[in-house]
């Protein structure tokens, strides 16, 4: 019973959390937090804070962990799968539009359209993280104290590494969080 | 024999690869990308452009754009979906649940193991350093990739391209527009345009 209640809320979950990342927390909260009350407020502020701190979707992120406090392993499974049931259906039956009608003017044209703005929503998202690494506070600030030195000067190297070189991006992420956290210690063993 | 190498794009060296390989590649690409999708889901595009089209040359850049713009368009988490269409694209629907089973183990796994310690986790002072740190590398890593395609849009020499991905960044980054709607205001500007010049080439014939 309780799987069948797992399976069915991040049903919900996949299928109404449109536009990415952020946009399915609302979801995640009435769901589990509101209905079932499966977790507390709180604790949905540490999946949120892991979420940040592991790779994955935080749906994904989520589904696990509920999954797992609720129901175990079983539990993590089935909401995952229900979590990725609506994608899958979905997004494969556009897939094999796409394959098979990608070159029909009308079909053509609304992703020629769509390209300039899906270069802009991932500016925005890039933007989001940048103005989060910048500032101390996490959010855009005049004051210079609130400015993290060490961050602004990894995203500048980074850059440039990204530019000139053109190296696997996943080895300047963990370049840049195990050089950067090495920098920030001996800082702070310095001082 | 001409038919196989145009419906899949399942190659390694300019030859034809074996069904199984291709499978196997798929789940270990998309295992290895999911597993350091640090930093949200959009993440995963610089991620597979480097992987699919600048690696394995399976995917040109225009189609990676379209592949993303249709996982944006639907429900769900954009790197899943992302994930789905490159592998129904490469290699059908068993190709798609390979790289579901890549994309959801990760997270599954990392989850999983944090969920027992997750106090310990967030509070824990390195993990925290270095992950903030690690964005800096995030935002780079976006920002990278950004300039690359925004270059193809400019190089388009459009004016319509540039004002609609300028007008949808102003959108989203300034007034916060809902995400749906930007897509199906573009998507419509894009029909609409043609639809025109379809009809002004009819004229002109």
């Amino acid at each position: 019973m309780i799987y069948a209640q797992l399976l069915w809320s991040f049903i919900q979950i996949g299928l109404f959390s449109i536009g990415g990342g952020y946009a399915s927390l609302p979801l995640i909260e009435h769901q589990v937090v509101d209905v079932h009350g499966w977790l507390t407020p709180l604790q949905l502020t540490d999946i949120i804070t892991i979420s940040q701190m592991t790779p994955g979707p935080i749906a994904l992120n989520a589904a696990t962990f509920v999954g797992t406090r609720v129901g175990g392993l079983p539990g993590a499974l089935v909401a995952t799968f229900g979590c990725v049931l609506p994608s899958c259906i979905i997004v494969l039956a556009l897939a094999w539009v796409y394959t098979k009608y990608k070159n029909l003017g009308i079909l053509r044209g609304i992703l020629d359209g769509l390209r300039p703005a899906v270069v802009a929503l991932i500016a925005s998202a890039g933007l989001t993280i940048l103005v989060s690494a910048f500032f101390t506070s996490g959010a855009f600030s005049a004051n210079l104290s609130d400015v993290n030195g060490v961050n602004v000067v990894i995203f500048a190297v980074c850059l440039i590494v990204l530019r000139k070189w053109k190296p696997d991006p996943i080895l300047v992420m963990v370049g840049s969080g195990v050089l950067g956290g090495l920098a920030v210690f001996a800082l702070q063993y310095l001082n | 024999m001409l038919k196989r190498g145009v419906g899949s794009p399942c190659t390694r060296k300019g030859e034809p690869m074996q069904k199984k390989n291709c499978y196997l590649t798929l789940f270990l690409s998309t295992l290895k990308l999911s597993a350091f999708t640090f930093g949200g889901g959009y993440v995963i595009v610089p991620l597979m452009r480097r992987r699919f089209v600048e690696g394995l040359h399976w995917i040109d850049e225009n189609e990676m754009i379209d592949l993303i713009a249709i996982a944006q368009s639907s429900p769900g988490p954009i790197a899943v979906n992302a994930s789905i269409i490159i592998g129904y694209r490469v290699a059908g629907v068993l190709g798609a649940l390979c790289t579901i089973l890549g994309t959801v183990l990760p997270p599954l796994v990392i989850l999983s193991l944090v969920s027992l310690v997750y106090a310990a986790f967030r509070d824990n002072a390195i993990v925290n350093v270095v992950m903030g740190c690690m964005q800096a590398g995030v935002a780079a890593v976006i920002c990278d990739v950004v300039i690359s395609m925004a270059q193809g849009i400019l190089k388009l020499k459009k004016a319509l391209p540039i004002i609609v991905m300028v007008l949808a960044f102003v959108g989203q980054a300034v007034f916060h527009l809902n995400v749906i709607l930007i897509i199906v205001l573009c998507g419509l500007i894009g029909a609409i345009n043609t639809l025109q010049m379809c009809k002004k080439g009819g004229q002109d014939t």
